[in-house]
């Protein structure tokens, strides 16, 4: 098949899953689970066919409308776009699997309308993944949050109405207020909004210009939850647990600091923003929020809330990789985009498995659960082991290009962050690891068993693919240094 | 010479009679359908010759302009006319079961008739090439209109209607006024005539005043920030479809009138580097986007909430009329259509909702997505639209109006419309939010409130599809728009 | 002086246009406001018809007798205006009355201690 019709199929399969998923409706929810795994499976082998075809890729858009003259929706195959799509693709497969159990389990409400703007979100996040120029990426970021919004108060208490509110304010009034504004004035700057390597500013525009445009872009990607606007991240954690590991861990956080990467990358260019310095007071500003939201994940009791925040500083680590402008420095942002997710899927997973299985939420009451639920506290290990950046799990590879980047271009705050991060990671995740292995059970507790084999098997699977990226990262490195090649 | 032109104003005028004849409601519906969608189709006929092969005229009675009476067709009316009959077509399509029910049945035949007069009246408004032929148009459009507000159920009707009333003659008689001052300097009425001759003389002061007086008068029938007072009641208590019908129709023929006096009668400009008047109006604008956004967040009737968005809407066009650019006049003249567009679906949105409630305020409607999902999906999509969503049109919208703050440097008139927008996302999501995720009252829950008839949701939805049909390919309106802009700017 | 008294006629306008919307302002009554909205409406019709005297002329005949005419043009329009004058009153007038029947009372402050009710 031609790779004009496997692009758009990207799109197509889980929008016309979710059709037929409303379609099953609650009364076949064997048929409506069904459809849903077979389009992850689906759209996965849609996205590798694609991954193959990267090598021949004649590089031309495929353009589905075009809105105003010049400005097109429009697809493009690209090594960085093939890599989050991969990874989204995938772990929608085992999040799938994970999501039966999981709402099953706790017999949540709503599930049809759970499983379409999940299948919508993916649509979007692909959307984000292989767009060709600014213009179509903003749609589907925006889009992207519509769907999820839905997915943040499913469950319609009034909490979960006000961090829907917390959520859309944030994410949209970022993207509208600044993004929107800086995609306009670079339309208006330069006439064009298409993603090019080197960038399309060509060094004609006034370095003041450059830094604002900059500054709006980063902060008006409100999914990269750069600090100050963070707070829709914790707020979000009301959703369902495979909501918050999918798309709080994967998708939509992933989406931000994609982008980022993405006009770092393809639309200023790292030699403009090395030569405009643009791009230098972000690793402070980055740096700050690793730093801070690891000392805020330190006080954090609840267990996603605590994830949460660990979020938060480690997309800030793809940000700060990004903007030392090094070439290994971006090898190390791209690859922690996958290997982030692989960790924080799994230890959402691990998560949900708990409250599922034992219904606790906070790390205070995980004492001694390691010896009821031992699959899912190993997984947990591994997937904190790659947080902290141990090998042999998959978090070591990437902080290890981030470090050597950072000290191929000489910049010595990032490596002092990296460093100080690491020993605050280790600080609020492995305490979890030693209670749950160490400390003895209260006598109160009823005992419990391990959560639905759904949920086991997902966890288990992404904790196993987390220590094979370290055992076998050559695809990833191979993919990765390709871009902006 | 075609006759099409005037045809467009003549059949909804001689189908009033009519229906008065008539007199039977079964059979009225059907014919002002028919002429609906005849008014209709002959005004997309002519925006597409009006595209390809430039101005089209029509001397009523044969007698040459300026002598005689003459109706004139441009790229500019031609779209506000096209706006007019599209949005009356598919209004009048949804109308016959909500006016069966809002409106006393020995009333219906007169309703019509006031519906079909108000039509007319716009269309006359928007064709005509004569400056006084167009105050008697107004007027027959607004006196149709205070009638039908007064038919609303509530009583408030009446009193909205009245104030309307009041409001509206004295914006008509400022006009009045000053078309007799131009008529006093130049001794004529005809629009070109009239432009030839102000440019061929000095602008004094009664030139002034009379745009002084225009400007008053014509910004208070479409109700431009401090003269709006009418406005939210008048829409809250009227029929379901007539808020509907002229939230989509009358304030965008206003708009259109004021753009012809301000750009084809005084010259491009004349008044806004004379008197500033562009700096006003900005000011105004931007003023009507705030209140009406902010106003609209507390509003706790759905119709009233539309009703002050509608002010902060109508902001926004002015806005781009005050950029004083092509590009500015470009999104100001797009967002005519898209507003038009997006408001009318909203509007018929709660016309649904009070079909099957009887019902506006927020809080009856918890939950109701459930009961009522395809009405309630039409509003999120509306809704999302005026947000500026991309993909519908109101992210064209702002796109173009953005872009067009941008390239006067102004950046922070463009930071201005994006938190306005902001605020549009509040009020609309509050709708949103209570109709799809609050826990349904227990009148919802029992089942008895059902999805709106087919014959709202077609009509409805092929607003919304319009909504995002135009949001897609800008193709025709992009290019209507520009041509326009050019047109007013003075460009050939 | 000459100022003055050279276009008096427009300061007749402009008094009586300033009476009416005087009225229209500060009145409560409804029927009143309707009153002042005439006066308005006829200090513009007064507008247009003095404009268009010339002073000696006569109806434009054509005669040998007569040479100076006055311009036709602005009492036709003001017919017209005319008419919508009476059609705007009528339909007060009516709305007037329903308001009447609806509210029992047509006295603006005590409207809208009823609007409050509702």
């Amino acid at each position: 098949m031609a790779e004009h019709d496997l692009i758009l199929l990207t799109i197509l399969i889980p929008v016309l899953g979710s059709i037929l998923i409303a379609i099953a409706g609650e009364r076949y929810r064997d048929v409506r689970e069904g459809i849903s795994l077979l389009s992850a499976v689906l759209l996965f082998i849609v996205v590798y066919l694609l991954y193959q075809e990267l090598p021949e890729s004649h590089l031309e858009a495929v353009k589905l409308a075009t809105v105003m003259p010049g400005l097109t929706i429009a697809f493009r195959l690209e090594p960085l776009g093939i890599l989050f799509a991969m990874i989204a693709s995938f772990l929608w497969i085992i999040t799938t699997i994970f999501s039966i159990g999981y709402m099953r389990g706790n017999g949540e409400p709503h599930q049809t309308r759970f499983y379409v703007c999940f299948a919508w979100a993916i649509a979007s996040a692909m959307g984000v993944a292989l767009s060709a120029n600014m213009f179509s990426l903003f749609i589907f970021y925006e889009f992207l949050t519509l769907t999820t919004y839905p997915l943040v108060t499913h469950s319609g208490t009034d909490e979960a109405m006000r961090s829907g509110r917390l959520y859309l304010g944030y994410l949209l009034g970022t993207s509208i207020c600044l993004q929107l504004f800086a995609i306009v004035w670079t339309w208006s700057l330069t006439g064009t909004l298409d993603f090019t390597r080197g960038g399309v500013f060509g060094g004609e525009s006034s370095e003041i210009v450059v830094t604002v445009l900059f500054a709006l872009y980063i902060f008006g990607i409100g999914k990269a939850a750069l600090m100050p606007f963070h707070r829709w991240l914790p707020a979000a954690m009301v959703a369902p647990t495979p909501v918050s590991a999918l798309l709080h861990a994967v998708a939509v956080v992933k989406a931000g600091v994609f982008t980022v990467l993405k006009i770092s990358v393809y639309l200023f260019g790292l030699d403009e923003l090395a030569s405009s310095g643009a791009a230098d007071w972000l690793v402070f500003v980055s740096g700050a929020t690793i730093i801070i939201a690891s000392v805020i994940a330190l006080q954090q009791d609840n267990l996603k809330a605590r994830l949460a925040y660990s979020t938060i500083s480690q997309l800030s680590y793809v940000i700060m990789a990004t903007v030392v402008l090094a070439p290994l420095s971006i090898i190390g942002a791209a690859m922690h985009i996958a290997v982030h997710a692989l960790g924080k899927i799994t230890l959402f997973f691990c998560a949900g498995s708990i409250y599922t299985a034992s219904k606790k939420k906070n790390v205070s009451q995980l004492d001694g659960i390691g010896h009821y639920m031992p699959w899912t506290m190993a997984a947990f290990t591994i997937g904190s082991l790659s947080m902290i950046g141990v090998p042999p799990a998959a978090g070591f590879l990437s902080k290890w290009y981030m470090l050597l980047g950072a000290y191929q271009a000489q910049v010595w705050t990032v490596v002092t962050v990296i460093v100080i991060s690491t020993l605050l990671n280790a600080a609020y995740f492995l305490p979890i690891v030693y209670a749950a292995y160490f400390r003895e059970p209260p006598r109160t507790i009823t005992p419990h068993g391990e959560a639905p084999a759904p949920v086991v098997i997902a966890l288990c699977l992404t904790a196993v693919l987390t220590l094979a990226v370290f055992c076998y990262p050559g695809p990833l490195l191979e993919l990765v240094r390709q871009i902006g090649k | 010479m075609t006759h099409s032109l005037v045809l467009l104003v003549v059949i909804p005028l001689i189908a009033t009679p009519v229906c008065i004849l008539l007199h039977k409601r079964l059979l009225i519906w059907p014919v002002v359908f028919t002429v609906s969608w005849i008014t209709f189709y002959i005004a997309c006929d002519l925006m597409l010759a009006v595209r390809d092969g430039g101005e089209i005229y029509y001397y009523l009675g044969s007698w040459a302009a300026p002598w005689g009476i003459e109706y004139r067709l441009d790229s500019l009316n031609a779209l506000v006319a096209v706006i007019v009959s599209g949005v009356n077509a598919l209004v009048i399509s949804f109308a016959r079961a909500s006016i069966f029910q809002e409106i006393p049945e020995d009333r219906i035949y007169l309703f019509y008739c006031a519906y079909l007069l108000n039509l007319a009246g716009l269309l006359g408004v928007t064709v005509t090439g004569d400056v006084f032929n167009m105050f008697v148009f107004i007027e027959i459009s607004s006196l149709s209109s205070y009638a039908m507000i007064s038919l609303g159920k509530h009583r408030q009707a009446l009193l909205a209607a009245y104030r309307y009333l009041i409001m509206g003659t004295i914006g008509a008689t400022f006009i009045l006024i000053g078309i007799g001052l131009l008529y006093a300097v130049t001794g004529t009425l005809n629009i070109p005539d009239l432009h030839t001759r102000l440019s061929a003389m000095e602008t004094s002061r009664t030139v002034i005043t009379a745009g002084a007086f225009l400007t008053v008068g014509i910004t208070l029938k479409f109700a431009l920030f401090p003269l709006h007072s009418w406005l939210p009641n008048a829409y809250t208590y009227a029929p379901s479809v007539v808020s509907a019908f002229l939230a989509g129709t009358t304030t965008k023929v206003f708009i259109y009138v004021l753009l012809r006096f301000l750009f084809s009668i005084f010259g491009t400009g004349n008044m806004f580097d004379i008197v500033s008047l562009d700096k006003v109006l900005m000011i105004c604008a931007l003023l009507a986007i705030y209140s009406g956004s902010i106003s609209a967040i507390y509003q706790n009737n759905i119709k009233k909430m539309l009703a002050y968005s509608s002010i902060a809407q109508i902001g926004y066009i002015v806005l781009g009329i005050s950029i004083s650019s092509v590009a500015g006049l470009t999104a100001g003249i797009i967002h005519l259509f898209n507003h038009a567009l997006m408001k009318t679906a909203l509007f018929l949105c709660v016309a649904c909702i009070v079909y099957r409630t009887g019902k506006v305020s927020l809080k009856s409607l918890g939950g109701i997505g459930k009961a009522m999902p395809w009405t309630m999906a039409a509003f999120v999509v509306a809704g999302l639209s005026m947000i500026g969503v991309p993909l519908t049109v109101g992210f064209i919208s702002k796109w173009y109006l953005i872009l067009s703050a941008l390239n006067q440097e102004a950046w922070w008139l463009a930071l201005a419309i994006l938190t306005g927008s902001l605020i549009t996302i509040i009020y609309v999501w509050r709708v949103v939010e209570a109709a799809w995720f609050r826990t349904p009252a227990s009148e919802l829950r029992s089942g008895k409130i059902r999805e709106a008839p087919l014959s709202m949701l077609v009509p409805l939805w092929i607003l919304v599809i319009a909504n995002i049909y135009f949001g897609v390919d800008t193709g025709i309106t992009a290019q209507m728009a520009r041509q326009s802009a050019e047109l007013l700017m003075g460009m050939p | 002086m000459e100022y003055l008294t050279g276009q008096y006629n427009y300061w007749v306008v402009i008094i009586l246009m300033m009476i009416g919307f005087y009225i229209v302002i500060s009145h409560g009554n409804l029927v009143k406001k309707l009153i002042g909205l005439n006066i308005f409406q006829v200090s513009v019709f007064i507008l247009y018809i003095s404009m268009a005297y010339v002073r000696g002329g006569t109806a434009p005949i054509d005669a040998a007798e007569y040479s100076l005419y006055a311009s036709p043009l602005p009492h036709v329009l003001i017919l017209t205006a005319i008419v919508v004058g009476v059609a705007t009153t009528s339909l007060g007038l009516a709305l007037v009355v329903r308001i009447y029947r609806a509210f029992g009372t047509i006295e603006e402050s005590q409207l809208s201690h009823v609007e409050e009710d509702d």
